[in-house]
């Protein structure tokens, strides 16, 4: 089961937090912290996979964003890095060619997204139409309740 | 009061007045009044795109704190005064806020009345809220789950889709068991999408509260009979979990094996199918998961291992290896044929594709497989061996993650049929290995020198090139165990002193290690070096002159450590009894340290300058060789227990028995003077073979000598006199003196009390930490004892104990004995109490060391020491 995913710019700055495991918010500051320091310095050339405590750490640069995952001893580190590639791809898909910035400013989406891959840290779906025809589904009675003209007031904007 | 224009009195007809307007009546003021005190207080708030904005426009921290602190006050001035209309745009807000790691939980409640709205949006960025700030420890419980409980029964099947994906998230065991029976009922949907969500949620719940497996366990049969994939994938998932918690339910499963051999197959033999396809394999997420279930299903069990033997090979044998998805199967494939009780051939054919792994470009599938195969070593190491010269050629591979795997699984491959050209190949890449290997690398080529060297010459040899190749990066316990060999090795004493002198010889700046080895052996051993033969080299023994030329270089020299120095006079004392022609040379050295600036070298100055005037009658004797030291790490553990349970049953000391056999007083009245008794257990061991082999040697009681101060490491104490340990050598000089002087030799005894409490103060992942107490008589203090004992088969490094007690305690935290503790080795640590209240004491203890490169930390609370001890 993945424990976490955090995305996070090349300047260390958080992106998206995902927790599948319940920890306090100071600790939660300290493991993201802690990662994206350690993570930061490798090198390009090094592996993907860290050990760290008792779990192990996935993680992938995509442009300016690293992706990275925790997942349990018996996990498969590989199918995890095809787990970050999935959501990739759905994020490309659904911002087209998506960049760092679709993600800072529509980080809701984001979440929705990852909602609609993952569940309680395992994977829910494997067809990239049928996430992404759900998210589109679920936008459209977003944009049904927002009265017409006023969108640009009432939304989240 | 009225409004001015009624008072005003204008003789002019109203259309002529420019002051009078119809439109200014009481009603219509008072509506304008009122609009504008509204947009006062409560404007439309900034939109969330803005507040981004305005955040990423701040230049520093400072300004970025300013724009985040005037919003939070906003949007809690919003939530005070109950306004929903807003109330999703600023919930968002203070999500985004929160993720640049800002306090948000007073949103918590709001986004709970977010979830109770009626609208889609409100739920959607409420859950979200929910999902981010609150997890199962909030004690918002109640409300949430009736709110999961609405939306559950929802007509929406987004809606239900929300408050499955919440409670996935965020399941306390109270909402398990509340909302498990309406979970039970969504796996039974006709929605496939409400069916995979429920399956992963029923996941969750089974996870937090096991017992509920039991509800979900009808439905979640039929659950692997689906065509849609994700319902399939959930299935499997949840049902893997249930097998791994419940033997039961495990055997209830083992019938499934069949229609997942046969989904599988039709995986594998499906045609391309757009959705699921991931670059040629057909849903490799799906697949993995199966082989993942199989693998728990096969585990110990022969015929449901038989079943799906078939349909591993074929997937090993078929899949697609020039992609990350393909091999992704292919490795969870080698997991399962070796977790599962597979043919043979199987096994082969598994441990050859994590070898081919070994060859592959990519970085990832050459770690996964290397940790693959330090899993699988232990058991088919044949299989593993083939691959040998592979996993040697990781050695050298760029990724420091991949090297540091290679090196582990080399060591586990060494043998004693391969041990030689293995540590060949280890000793090259000791040489050229980053620092941060050169510790671990050389301690484990010592271990594995220690249990296969082939004879003891090529044991010495490779502890040469050890010491050679990873200069100051040596750990402590290898300069013991080669200096513990040297002396044991009676036949090889002169090979080895030539061939360290020729190594001394050579620049040394930063193998401070390799000098102490060398002039340790020297000094031991001097006289045997001057006839050394020829070696194979062709480097005839050196002269006397040229040995101290080459002491004078060490000893003069700034770079070489106060520690190597030590051992370089004392070395070169002993070297004034085997040299016949430069005793005045070598007491000219060591009288110039009379005045050296380091105290410690000038100590010793003093004390061997002695040894020259009046007290040369007892040079000879006092410098004799040392006797061999007999390798005593296997049996320290055993006989350790021993004089632990003859302590406690408060028999006189076993060391005092002992000790009364050898008929040397004075060594009696030193064991009995010895002020922290059974602290140093172990070490009575040593005290009793080296006692027995020539206990009437005045050179063997300063090594018994040594061997009571608590700071000196167990293992390191056949070094004895010559022991450089900073905080070790001031006692042992103290003592020196005593008997030197042989006048206070009693003064500083202290009463010896047999009946000393211990207590367990620490028992876990084999460490062990056991507290011996002693109360300092008239007086509050107390000394403990600390001794950490190693009952792992690894080393353990960077061992670090802290402790505290509550403030009424006086406390003193001596430094201990080594950080480095070897298996079943020990080291200890003395900390000093005082309780001027005679309070109860407690203790938090902290300790930390790293095993096998991973680090350990862990603290606990120790309570249960005696009450009576104050009295």
């Amino acid at each position: 089961m993945m424990q976490f995913m955090l995305l996070f710019s090349r300047q260390g700055k958080l992106r998206l937090q995902k927790w599948y495991v319940a920890h306090p918010d100071k600790l939660k500051k300290k493991i993201t912290r802690e990662l994206i320091t350690t993570i930061l310095v490798r090198k390009p050339k090094m592996c993907s996979f860290l050990e760290w405590r008792d779990l192990k750490i996935v993680y992938k640069r995509y442009a300016s964003l690293y992706f990275c995952c925790a997942i349990e001893q018996d996990d498969n580190e590989l199918l995890t890095l095809e787990i970050v590639h999935r959501y990739v791809e759905l994020l490309d898909k659904y911002f087209g060619s998506v960049c760092e910035l679709d993600i800072i400013f529509n980080f809701e989406k984001a979440y929705f997204i990852l909602d609609e891959l993952l569940l309680g840290g395992e994977i829910q779906e494997t067809s990239k139409k049928i996430v992404l025809k759900a998210i589109a589904a679920q936008d459209l009675l977003q944009e049904e309740e927002t009265p017409q003209g006023f969108f640009d007031d009432h939304g989240l904007g | 009061m009225y409004p001015y224009y009624e008072t005003d009195w204008s003789v002019l007809p109203p259309e002529l007045n420019r002051r009078f307007n119809p439109a200014f009546n009481m009603a219509t003021i008072k509506q304008v009044v009122n609009e504008a005190i509204e947009r006062v207080r409560m404007p439309t708030p900034m939109r969330l795109r803005d507040l981004i904005r305005q955040i990423r426009a701040a230049r520093t921290a400072a300004e970025e704190r300013s724009v985040v602190n005037k919003e939070c006050a906003y949007i809690r001035s919003t939530f005070r005064e109950e306004d929903s209309a807003w109330r999703c745009r600023n919930i968002a807000k203070l999500l985004y806020i929160h993720m640049l790691g800002y306090p948000a939980h007073f949103g918590q409640l709001e986004c709970l009345k977010l979830i109770a709205s009626s609208r889609f949006t409100d739920k959607r960025i409420g859950y979200l809220g929910a999902m981010l700030l609150l997890d199962e420890r909030q004690d918002v419980h109640v409300l949430i789950t009736n709110s999961l409980k609405n939306d559950l029964n929802s007509t929406t099947q987004f809606v239900v889709g929300l408050a499955l994906c919440t409670l996935g998230a965020i399941a306390s065991p109270e909402m398990a068991k509340d909302l498990a029976g309406e979970i039970e009922r969504l796996l039974k949907s006709p929605n496939a999408y409400v069916r995979k969500k429920a399956a992963l949620c029923a996941f969750r719940i089974i996870k937090k509260v096991p017992e509920l497996m039991e509800i979900f366990l009808p439905a979640t049969r039929s659950l692997l009979s689906e065509k849609n994939h994700g319902v399939l994938i959930t299935g499997v998932t949840l049902i893997t979990e249930m097998c791994e918690f419940s033997p039961d339910t495990l055997n209830h499963f083992k019938k499934v094996v069949p229609n997942l051999v046969r989904i599988l197959k039709n995986l594998i033999l499906a045609g391309y199918s757009p959705d699921h396809d991931v670059s040629g394999i057909s849903d490799p997420f799906l697949q993995v998961k199966i082989l993942k279930l199989l693998r728990v299903l096969g585990r110990n069990d022969a015929d449901a291992s038989e079943a799906m033997n078939d349909i591993l090979a074929q997937v090993a044998t078929n899949t697609e290896t020039s992609k990350n998805v393909g091999n992704t199967i292919l490795y969870e494939t080698v997991l399962s044929i070796m977790d599962i009780k597979s043919e043979s051939g199987l096994r082969v054919l598994a441990v050859n594709i994590l070898g081919r792994f070994l060859l592959n470009n990519d970085k990832n599938i050459r770690y996964v497989a290397l940790n693959t195969l330090l899993r699988t070593v232990h058991v088919d190491n044949s299989a593993v061996q083939r691959h040998r010269s592979t996993i040697l050629e990781c050695l050298k591979d760029p990724d420091v993650s991949i090297r540091r795997r290679a090196m582990e699984l080399s060591f586990a491959l060494v043998n004693s049929q391969n041990i030689r050209t293995m540590m060949k190949e280890l000793v090259t890449f000791l040489e050229k290995a980053d620092a941060e290997f050169k510790a671990h690398c050389s301690s484990n080529i010592v271990l594995a020198a220690e249990r296969f060297a082939p004879n003891k010459r090529w044991h010495l040899d490779t502890l040469l090139k050890v010491l050679c190749g990873a200069g100051n990066y040596i750990r402590d316990d290898v300069i013991a165990s080669t200096i513990q060999l040297i002396s044991e090795s009676t036949n090889q004493q002169s090979y080895m002193s030539l061939q360290l002198y020729k190594a001394l010889s050579q620049d040394l700046m930063d193998k401070q290690p390799l000098t102490q080895v060398a002039i340790w052996a020297i000094g031991e051993y001097g006289d045997l070096l001057l006839q050394a033969e020829v070696d194979d080299d062709g480097t005839p023994a050196p002269t006397e002159k040229e040995v101290i030329e080459i002491y004078q270089r060490v000893l003069w020299s700034p770079q070489n450590t106060s520690t190597t120095k030590q051992y370089a006079l004392m070395s070169l004392t002993k070297l004034s009894t085997r040299f016949q022609n430069t005793t005045d040379k070598i007491q000219q050295i060591i009288s110039s340290f009379c005045s050296s600036l380091h105290i410690e070298l000038q100590q010793r100055g003093v004390e061997y300058s002695q040894l020259f005037g009046k007290y040369t009658h007892l040079r000879a004797s006092l410098l004799e060789r040392m006797p061999p030291m007999e390798l005593i790490r296997q049996s320290e553990n055993k006989a350790n227990g021993e004089v632990e349970s003859e302590l406690r049953s408060e028999e006189s000391s076993p060391q005092h028995n002992n000790m009364k056999n050898d008929s040397n007083i004075l060594l009696d009245l030193l064991g009995a003077s010895d002020p922290l008794d059974s602290n140093i257990q172990s070490n009575t061991l040593i005290s009793q073979q080296t006692g027995t082999i020539n206990n009437q040697n005045l050179l063997d009681l300063l090594g018994d000598l040594d061997t009571v101060i608590p700071s000196v490491p167990t293992v390191d104490s056949g070094i004895g006199l010559i022991s450089e340990n900073n905080n070790g050598s001031l006692p042992i000089l103290n003592n020196q003196n005593s008997i030197f002087l042989s006048e206070d030799l009693l003064s500083s005894n202290r009463v010896n009390e047999n009946d000393v409490p211990t207590i367990l103060a620490y028992d876990k992942d084999g460490l062990e930490i056991l507290f011996t107490l002693e109360k300092i008589p008239d007086s509050n203090m107390l000394s403990i004892n600390v001794t950490a004992t190693n009952n792992t088969l690894s080393m353990m490094t960077d061992f670090l104990f802290e402790a505290a007690v509550p403030k009424t305690f006086r406390f003193n935290i001596l430094p201990p004995s080594g950080t480095v503790i070897k298996p079943n080795g020990q080291i200890s640590q003395i900390l000093k109490i005082t309780n001027p209240n005679k309070a109860t004491l407690r203790m938090r203890m902290r300790i930390s060391y790293s095993v096998d490169g991973n680090s350990v930390q862990d603290h606990t609370e120790v309570n249960n020491f005696p009450s009576d001890i104050w009295v």
